[in-house]
């Protein structure tokens, strides 16, 4: 559901989702279809949200891996405060949560600064830094991941992979976003120190990707709202957003991330994404 | 014209009165249209200088509005059991409406090297299971701490502050800050209750907005009543007949209701000074009653009936009551041209004021006259006119005397002027007894000051925070700032670098120090910003761009004039260390306090002078003379120079609120002057009375008016005196003063020069109309003298 991919958490679902994929392929429509509206004829709200969860999961499921550039621009009252650039890599691991690095382009001062992030659902995420000015790798020792990413609008919390046991999921209502059928599901974080009391997230009914989210601060005040757009579909399966528009309500400010050349199974490993490998990530 | 309406009010009193109370209906319905305003930035124009500068600095960086619990537990801070109060406190206060950011001590980011690692964490974590060792080593990184010492902790770890930032979001003050004051107490409340040996406090810049609005309530709830005893005690004093003096009331209160109505139709906000309104047009409104009453009974004692008695007092009155209410107007007109919104607010709401307190005196007050039965006692002060006799043959014996006497007394008096210093110190706009002082004043006392000033500091370089060049000179400057006496805490970033660099190198004190290269700093921030919490970013020290910061001052109490001169000086370093910087005035609402009062003596001094000239001009087209058009300057200006003499001497200070004051008193005093005049001169050139038979003349007829209207105005601005509101108790004192001062001269320097002026010309006919003009007026016993009808017909002579 969010900017990363879902990594699956359950073997027998992974395995399950292998299986089905050729299936899927085959006749793409039927299957669509046939859960959507065993999901439609789900009552009980904590049920359904949940079920859309854990669908939205098994499409996305089994990506592996994936390389991707970004651009973020921060913006008050439609002029650009500043402008950052970065790569990132992310790998599909069974039985936890994804391992990703983001290694930064620009501002030139923090060029080929490295965050490795292995992400553990509830559990606090193992993270460490990789320093050029002092060419050190750094491991850091934090429960926070509400704080904003580099300065802009979005949380470490927002970008960090979304994993379905991370919140409890209840369905409101079908709704659209921009013309297109959504389902309105209310997510409330179960990990700890989160800056939200709740979340409220708009999945495509077609792509079962997010559409909008609105987040709510810890009192229950709408604080921002993402909006995701311009969404492709890579090798035929794998959906994602090609601009990420996150506005904070209380303050005014925009951060835009822009998305582009997506290239998915380059082949990564998790040895390539150990600590020990940061410094040469360039 | 005029006339046929007095037989009209006399002759169907019902169809006027029915009129009457239609336009009231229809004023009165503005009413649900106020609202109430009542934080510090009203009292700034959305042009002012420094509020711009705020507003930058607030868009820019984050707000700064913000609620502050203090705490003081009977045996310190550090112990399991406060430290998981302020854990608690801590996580409640994000519950606030419109919270942004909570910053305590249990919260506040520690970050340490562990090994190779480096943890960022809360400094307490879970405060109930710490161990003594635990317990003492936070306190000593604590106490330790730039950014927490003198801010979140006192340096004796007495006292604690959890500070709450209040993001409100623009235009919605006037329904949010209750809301979040409630929040609040509640808060507060269920400490108290559940830890009583804990003292709480609450202060900062929301529950001073507050203390605003609670103040305004608490002097609506006294004052108001106070000065409607005062009203009906002496208007029952002066014309001795009790319904009369509750028609009188009932014109006051109406006049109020449709002023306060016609502000709701124009859209006038009310806020802490433009509630004084509803006083102040009780206080003028007065005059008009006790003028039009005091003219009907004493035609009725003098055996008129009814309506003939109304129609003569009405037509008599006529005139100095229309031309005073101008005056008057003007005057609170002129508050227009103030710095300080509240103050127009104020001046428009009173000058409506007396424009329907005129209607209603003109309608509504003979119209119900005539329909109630009225007993008429003989009444009148005969020792009061005795007294003025001898004074105004004193005054026409040595009219040399009196006028030098009375200069000479003025213009000393008028030298302590020199003696007042500018003074704007926002916390002490309240006085002892309210909640918020007494808070705040503990606040300052024990743990940190309410008082701080921001500077923004660019580099000229993109994303030049990071520059090493940039990091030395803002170090520099935090660390001189913190040598400054006025100085209590220093909120800089530079804090964070040394302590960060320490971290990266082990913990190694060697190694708190800046950051030696950009890339090095740039890296550090990224370092830190990622394991910041929502709501702690460094958003509110660091600009989007990475190009500037924020360098917070908190000061002890200091006066305006301390708080400019340390500014000054702060300017002044940063002008001789500005190469690698970009640097901006000091900012926020301590730094705009601290101008403001120079500002609206600036903007009150245009507004003055209008008002100088129109009303002066007037009273020459009134007179029909040139030279008592200008003569009237002298008791006209004089009462507010003495005034603000006198208040030099005893007080001392001056704030935004008394530069108001002359032009308000103005329109006031020049009443006096107009009664005064007129009647000397209607005795001069229709009784043709020479100068002395004329003062006397005028004594007997208007001084005893003079002197009770004078201590009605007197007495009702004396009674804001009693406000709990520095602001309103020091321009209601000031201008009571003002107003008895005028008296004053009015009744003896005022007289003594018109005699003097005149006399030279007349010398050649003095001594053949010297003995008719004693035995005319000043042979008539006080009692006959105050039975004359007419008591305004000199004013309509002249005029007409």
């Amino acid at each position: 559901m969010y900017f990363t991919t879902p990594g699956s958490t359950r073997r027998l679902a992974r395995s399950l989702v292998f299986l089905l994929v050729p299936a899927l392929a085959l006749v793409i429509s039927t299957p669509l279809w046939a859960s959507l509206d065993k999901l439609e004829q789900l009552h009980d709200p904590v049920q359904k949200g949940l079920a859309i969860a854990h669908e939205t999961e098994r499409r996305d499921a089994g990506f592996g891996d994936y390389v991707v550039e970004a651009e973020m621009i921060l913006m008050q009252n439609d002029q650009v405060l500043s402008e950052r650039e970065f790569f990132s890599k992310v790998l599909e691991i069974s039985g936890d949560g994804d391992h990703s690095v983001n290694v930064f382009r620009s501002p030139r001062d923090v060029e080929g600064t490295a965050i490795l992030i292995h992400s553990h659902g509830l559990k606090p995420d193992d993270q460490w830094l990789y320093l050029p000015a002092i060419k050190r790798v750094k491991r850091i020792s934090t429960r926070s991941k509400s704080g904003p990413f580099v300065g802009s609008e979005f949380a470490y919390e927002d970008i960090s992979t979304w994993q379905p046991e991370k919140y409890g999921y209840r369905f409101l209502k079908s709704d659209r976003v921009d013309d297109v059928d959504c389902f309105l599901v209310e997510n409330t974080p179960l990990y700890e120190d989160s800056g939200y009391s709740k979340l409220h997230e708009w999945v495509d009914k077609t792509i079962f990707r997010p559409r909008r989210i609105d987040y709510f601060d810890r009192k229950g005040d709408l604080l921002k709202t993402l909006r995701f757009e311009d969404y492709r579909q890579y090798q035929g399966q794998w959906w994602r957003p090609g601009r990420m528009i996150m506005t904070n309500h209380q303050t005014g400010r925009v951060t835009q991330l822009l998305w582009k050349d997506y290239q998915f199974a380059t082949g990564l490993t998790e040895a390539d994404l150990a600590q020990s490998k940061l410094n040469r990530l360039q | 014209m005029s006339g046929r309406y007095f037989r009209f009010v006399t002759e169907h009193p019902i169809a006027v009165l029915l009129l009457a109370l239609l336009v009231l209906a229809a004023t009165a319905a503005g009413i649900p249209r106020l609202s109430f305003k009542s934080d510090l930035r009203i009292y700034f124009s959305p042009e002012n200088p420094q509020i711009l500068s705020l507003d930058r600095m607030e868009q820019t960086y984050t707000k700064v509005d913000n609620v502050l619990f203090v705490l003081a537990p009977a045996d310190g801070v550090f112990n399991n059991r406060v430290l998981a109060l302020v854990q608690e406190l801590t996580t409640n206060a994000w519950q606030i409406p419109f919270s942004s950011r909570v910053d305590s001590i249990t919260n506040y980011k520690h970050s340490y090297a562990e090994g190779d690692d480096i943890v960022v964490d809360d400094l307490v974590l879970d405060a109930g299971s710490l161990n003594p060792e635990q317990l003492a080593a936070i306190r000593a990184i604590a106490l330790d701490d730039p950014l927490l010492r003198n801010r979140a902790i006192s340096p004796d770890g007495k006292v604690t502050g959890i500070n709450v930032t209040i993001n409100i979001p623009k235009g919605k003050e006037l329904s949010s800050v209750p809301v979040v004051v409630a929040h609040v107490r509640a808060l507060a409340d269920d400490i108290r209750a559940r830890y009583p040996d804990i003292d709480l406090y609450l202060s900062g810049v929301v529950m001073m907005d507050n203390a605003f609005a609670e103040s305004s309530e608490r002097d609506m709830q006294t004052l108001v009543p106070a000065m409607l005893v005062l009203a009906l005690t002496l208007m029952g004093l002066i014309m001795g007949s009790l319904s009369a003096s509750l028609v009188a009331l009932l014109v006051l209160t109406l006049s109020i209701v449709a002023a306060m109505g016609l502000a709701g139709w124009l859209g006038i906000l009310l806020n802490p000074v433009s509630i004084n309104a509803p006083n102040i047009i009780l206080t003028i409104a007065i005059c008009d009653c006790v003028h039009l009453l005091a003219g009907y009974l004493l035609a009725r004692r003098n055996g008129e009936n009814k309506k003939t008695a109304m129609q003569h007092s009405l037509q008599s009155n006529l005139k100095p009551v229309l031309i005073t209410s101008v005056t008057t107007g003007i005057g609170f007109l002129c508050l227009n041209t103030s710095e300080a919104p509240p103050f127009r607010d104020l001046g428009n709401i009173t000058a409506l004021g007396v424009l329907t307190a005129l209607f209603f005196s003109l309608t509504l007050l003979p119209a119900l006259m005539m329909l109630l039965r009225t007993k008429v006692t003989a009444t009148g002060s005969s020792r009061l006119q005795s007294w003025l006799d001898q004074l105004a043959v004193a005054i026409t014996r040595h009219p040399a005397r009196f006028a030098l006497g009375s200069l000479l007394l003025a213009a000393g008096l008028s030298a302590g002027i020199v003696k007042n210093s500018l003074n704007d110190e926002f916390v002490k706009y309240f006085d002892d007894s309210i909640e918020f002082r007494q808070h705040t004043d503990f606040t300052t006392e024990h743990l940190t000051g309410i008082y701080y000033i921001d500077y923004a500091i660019a580099s000229p370089a993109d994303g030049g925070v990071n520059d090493p060049d940039y990091l030395q000179t803002l170090d520099d400057f935090t660390q001189w700032l913190r040598a400054q006496g006025e100085v209590l805490h220093v909120n800089s970033i530079t804090d964070i670098y040394r302590r960060l660099n320490r971290n990266m190198h082990g913990d190694d004190p060697a190694f708190a120090r800046l950051p030696q290269s950009r890339e090095l700093a740039a890296q550090y921030l990224l370092m830190y910003e990622m394991s910041l919490p929502y709501g702690l970013d460094l958003r509110d020290r660091i600009n989007g761009s990475k190009d500037a910061s924020r360098v917070t001052a908190t000061l002890k109490t200091l006066s305006s004039a301390e708080v400019l001169a340390f500014d000054g000086r702060v300017q002044e370093w940063l002008q001789a260390h500005g190469e690698n910087i970009q640097f901006s005035e000091g900012t926020g609402l301590t730094i705009m306090f601290a101008h403001i009062g120079m500002r609206n003596i600036t903007s009150m001094l245009t507004g003055t002078a209008i008002a100088l000239v129109v009303i002066s001009l007037l009273l020459v087209l009134i007179f029909r003379s040139f030279k008592y058009g200008l003569l009237s300057l002298l008791p006209n200006l004089l009462p507010a120079l003495v005034a603000f003499g006198i208040w030099g001497l005893l007080v001392g200070q001056v704030g935004m609120a008394l530069s108001v004051v002359a032009a308000l008193t103005l329109g006031i005093v020049v009443d006096d002057t107009v009664h005064i005049i007129s009647r000397y001169l209607h005795a001069r050139r229709l009784l043709g009375y020479d100068a002395r038979a004329a003062v006397r003349y005028t004594f007997a007829r208007v001084g005893k008016a003079l002197v009770i209207t004078s201590i009605a105005l007197a007495g009702g601005f004396a009674v804001l005196g009693f406000s709990s509101f520095e602001i309103n108790a020091g321009m209601g004192s000031l201008t009571a003063l003002a107003i008895a001062l005028a008296l004053l001269l009015d009744l003896t320097l005022l007289p003594a020069v018109l005699v003097l002026v005149d006399r030279g010309r007349e010398r050649s006919t003095d001594s053949t109309e010297e003995p008719a003009a004693v035995s005319t007026p000043a042979t008539i016993p006080a009692s006959t003298a105050a039975s004359t009808p007419t008591t305004g017909e000199p004013i309509g002579a002249i005029t007409s």
